[in-house]
């Protein structure tokens, strides 16, 4: 949570409570939604900005949020909103020589981040290439679905949200829903963003959803370990990303995202870009690595390499 | 005093707008109809979510954008008529350039109401206002167009409105106030095509918009678009009501359509031979929309259609015989508004989304539901100008004043909208 300290001043906030107050008195009059406790409702329609709130005003926040979740799938939901590490800054290495398209990363992402079921939302796409032809998108099979993978004569290069340094997404969001964290992972409060999805189409890599619809999230296969940023449930209508597994990765001792976890060939490395001892600064500075587009600057933290 | 007359003048206003001829009554009750579907179908949208459209992750931005894009251009109708009449003192324009600066404010609700529908969370619209909520400015080029947008609608309000209000008053607009501010809204109305056309130039992932070729092209068409619907338009109100609109008035609007389709043609020219010739990977897009693309053709047809419209209205607004001409006029002023609806409407907004930035191709085509809520939206507007139009014509043709107290208004035009031969009939006495 970056500048906690320099919120907004006490005259600002006066202005923004006393503009609420009269148009609370204005959207009183119209009708609530039924079946949520209307303070809930208020609370959440008022809810500040990720950043701009204080410490007491974010606990309250995330009390309210575990509670509708936890009635809602019928088990203790944990938010947290685990600051960033300090000293770190996340990056991801991808093994094209290793990967064998099977999709259980794109799976046990799912199951992990909590993402609708109905309709389906993937962070990770895959993507079957022909070996002749190498990194052509335009020549990608997207669906490919044979009994058996790898298939001859072709390679797989999984594409997932790829925290740029240099993100176009955020840069064009209107209401700065969307941002880079300290430890260089791009986050969205679901609770600010208004669904225009500017950011979807500035971001090169396909990597931002939308739920056009309410998410179908089954309560059995709710995952109840929950970052405000991360993998919380979502509501209608707002974008969602990658967050490199933020209510993993972030905890001390940390875990491995769930995807570099379940990869069978160990094509995913993930790792601290600022430490030198780092898997992913071996890899970087020791084999073939390249970066998807690069000539958009977008300075991804997220490398392709051959490691045979 | 002042209040009392401001509220004089709006409680004329609101008497005005109830009164009409049977045509005025049945043209109003058409429209809110049409609105009424468009509202039953915003909510079925609102209780399902934007998965009633046909835009998905790949396409995701489809049909409402498209008709904001287009919008955003007849709102240029205004300047074309400011210019002329205020920059070059040219009469015939200039009594009839506030029903321009009218139909700016009326594209400017439609422009507004595309937004809200294509958002997925329009109770958060809070979050746009400055200091209350978080506007992206100056980063974000939506926060940019929300801004320039909405100054370019107060002001041609306050225009219309403060030179209308002047002459129900029976005295000159001061041009002290006026003038400062039509000036303001050349570069006002430049920036709403800029910003929006940067709105999509800025986005290097869509190589098809990423062209700075863009911005230059938006004006242009603009300046097709909106004139040629002001052109019908002023045909349509001296025909039907008291307002006398000069034929060469109406002409030289059709000879600025010639040169504004000339550029639009010559920097559309201009894109396709450096895409083609060129034929990098970024020619995909291009492909799509012109020829089809691996067996996905759907948007062919319609930008085709849009070339030939284009090509031939500008013959037609070229050759001084058939610019003249009230048939070839009016096919010309059809061709251009549905020509420029496609090339800048979905001709615009789709390509850049197809192939998407991963190679995928989606073909989007709008659902009923799309095309339910834009009809309601293009109601509104026309409801809009419609009632705008039935305060604004009688002060011009001064039927609707002030009476002799300085404060009750005085309605003599009861009908507004009327056929022509009954009007020499007519007398002021009812």
């Amino acid at each position: 949570m970056p500048n906690q300290e320099s919120r907004d001043n006490p005259a600002f906030r006066m202005s923004r409570r006393k503009m609420m107050k009269g148009a609370a008195a204005v959207l009183g009059a119209l009708a609530l939604p039924e079946r949520e406790a209307p303070a809930s409702v208020w609370e959440s329609f008022f809810q500040k900005h990720f950043r701009e709130m204080s410490k007491p005003e974010l606990e309250k926040v995330l009390a309210r949020l575990e509670k509708e979740y936890s009635e809602k799938y019928r088990k203790a939901v944990k938010v947290r909103a685990t600051p960033p590490v300090e000293g770190v800054l996340y990056g991801y290495g991808l093994d094209l020589s290793r990967c064998i398209g099977c999709r259980r990363c794109v799976y046990a992402c799912v199951q992990e981040n909590n993402p609708s079921r109905d309709p389906q939302i993937h962070y990770i796409r895959v993507l079957q290439l022909n070996k002749e032809r190498g990194v052509d998108l335009e020549d990608a099979e997207h669906y490919y679905n044979p009994s058996k993978v790898p298939e001859k004569g072709h390679f797989y290069m999984p594409v997932q949200c790829h925290q740029c340094e240099n993100p176009p997404c955020t840069k064009v969001c209107p209401v700065q829903a969307t941002w880079k964290e300290r430890d260089g992972i791009v986050v969205v409060d679901y609770n600010w963003c208004i669904g225009c999805r500017y950011c979807m189409a500035a971001c090169p890599y396909g990597a931002r959803h939308f739920n056009w619809k309410k998410p179908g999230l089954p309560a059995a296969e709710m995952n109840p370990e929950t970052h405000y940023l991360g993998n919380r449930p979502r509501p209608v209508g707002v974008v969602e990303k990658c967050t490199y597994c933020i209510q993993r990765v972030r905890n001390t001792p940390g875990r491995y995202t769930a995807c570099v976890e379940i990869c069978p060939v160990g094509a995913r490395k993930f790792g601290n870009l600022l430490d030198p001892e780092s898997e992913i600064r071996y890899i970087i500075e020791n084999k073939r690595v390249f970066i998807l587009k690069e000539d958009l600057n977008t300075r991804p933290k997220f490398y392709y390499f051959y490691a045979t | 005093m002042p209040m009392k007359m401001i509220w004089g003048f709006f409680k004329g206003t609101l008497t005005l707008v109830a009164k009409g001829s049977r045509a005025y009554y049945a043209w109003v009750s058409c429209l809110l109809v049409l609105i009424g579907i468009g509202v039953l179908a915003y909510i079925y949208q609102m209780e399902n979510g934007l998965i009633v459209t046909a835009m998905r992750d790949q396409v995701s931005w489809g049909f409402y954008i498209s008709n904001f894009t287009f919008l955003v251009g007849v709102a240029a109708a205004a300047v074309l008529l400011v210019i002329p009449a205020y920059v070059y003192h040219w009469k015939p324009i200039k009594e009839i350039a506030v029903l321009g600066e009218m139909l700016a404010v009326s594209a400017m609700v439609m422009c507004l109401l595309f937004v809200t529908v294509d958002i997925g969370r329009p109770d958060r619209f809070w979050h746009l206002i400055p200091k209350v909520g978080l506007l992206n400015f100056p980063q974000s080029m939506l926060a940019w167009d929300v801004v320039v947008l909405n100054i370019y609608l107060v002001l041609n309000l306050t225009i219309s409105v403060f030179i209308l209000y002047n002459l129900y008053h029976k005295r000159e607009p001061n041009k002290a106030f006026t003038t400062p501010l039509l000036l303001f809204s050349i570069p006002a109305a430049v920036s709403i095509h800029t910003v929006t056309a940067f709105l999509y130039n800025g986005l290097a992932a869509r190589p098809f918009w990423n062209a700075s070729i863009l911005a230059p092209r938006f004006l242009a068409s603009a300046f097709c678009s909106g004139p040629a619907f002001m052109i019908i338009l002023f045909q349509v109100i001296r025909k039907y009501t008291r307002i006398e609109i000069r034929n060469e008035a109406i002409f030289k609007v059709a000879e600025l359509i010639a040169y504004s389709m000339f550029i639009n043609l010559f920097l559309l020219g201009a894109e396709v031979f450096k895409e083609y010739y060129s034929g990098t990977v970024h020619l995909a897009p291009l492909q799509y929309l012109l020829q089809g693309l691996k067996g996905h053709s759907d948007l062919v047809p319609y930008i085709w259609t849009a070339m030939i419209f284009n090509v031939s209205a500008f013959f037609l607004f070229l050759v001084p015989q058939t610019r003249e001409n009230y048939v070839t006029l009016n096919i010309g002023c059809v061709l251009v508004f549905i020509g420029v609806y496609i090339e800048k409407g979905m001709g615009l907004v789709i390509p850049g989304q197809v192939p998407d930035t991963l190679g995928e191709i989606y073909e989007y085509a709008p659902t009923g539901i799309e095309l339910l809520v834009t009809l309601g939206i293009w109601a509104t507007g026309l409801l809009v100008y419609t009632l705008l139009l039935r305060v604004a014509v009688p002060i011009l043709t001064g039927e609707f004043f002030v009476g002799e107290d300085g404060r009750t208004a005085v309605i003599v035009d009861t009908e507004f909208i009327r056929r022509a031969d009954h009007l020499a009939e007519q007398s002021y006495r009812d």
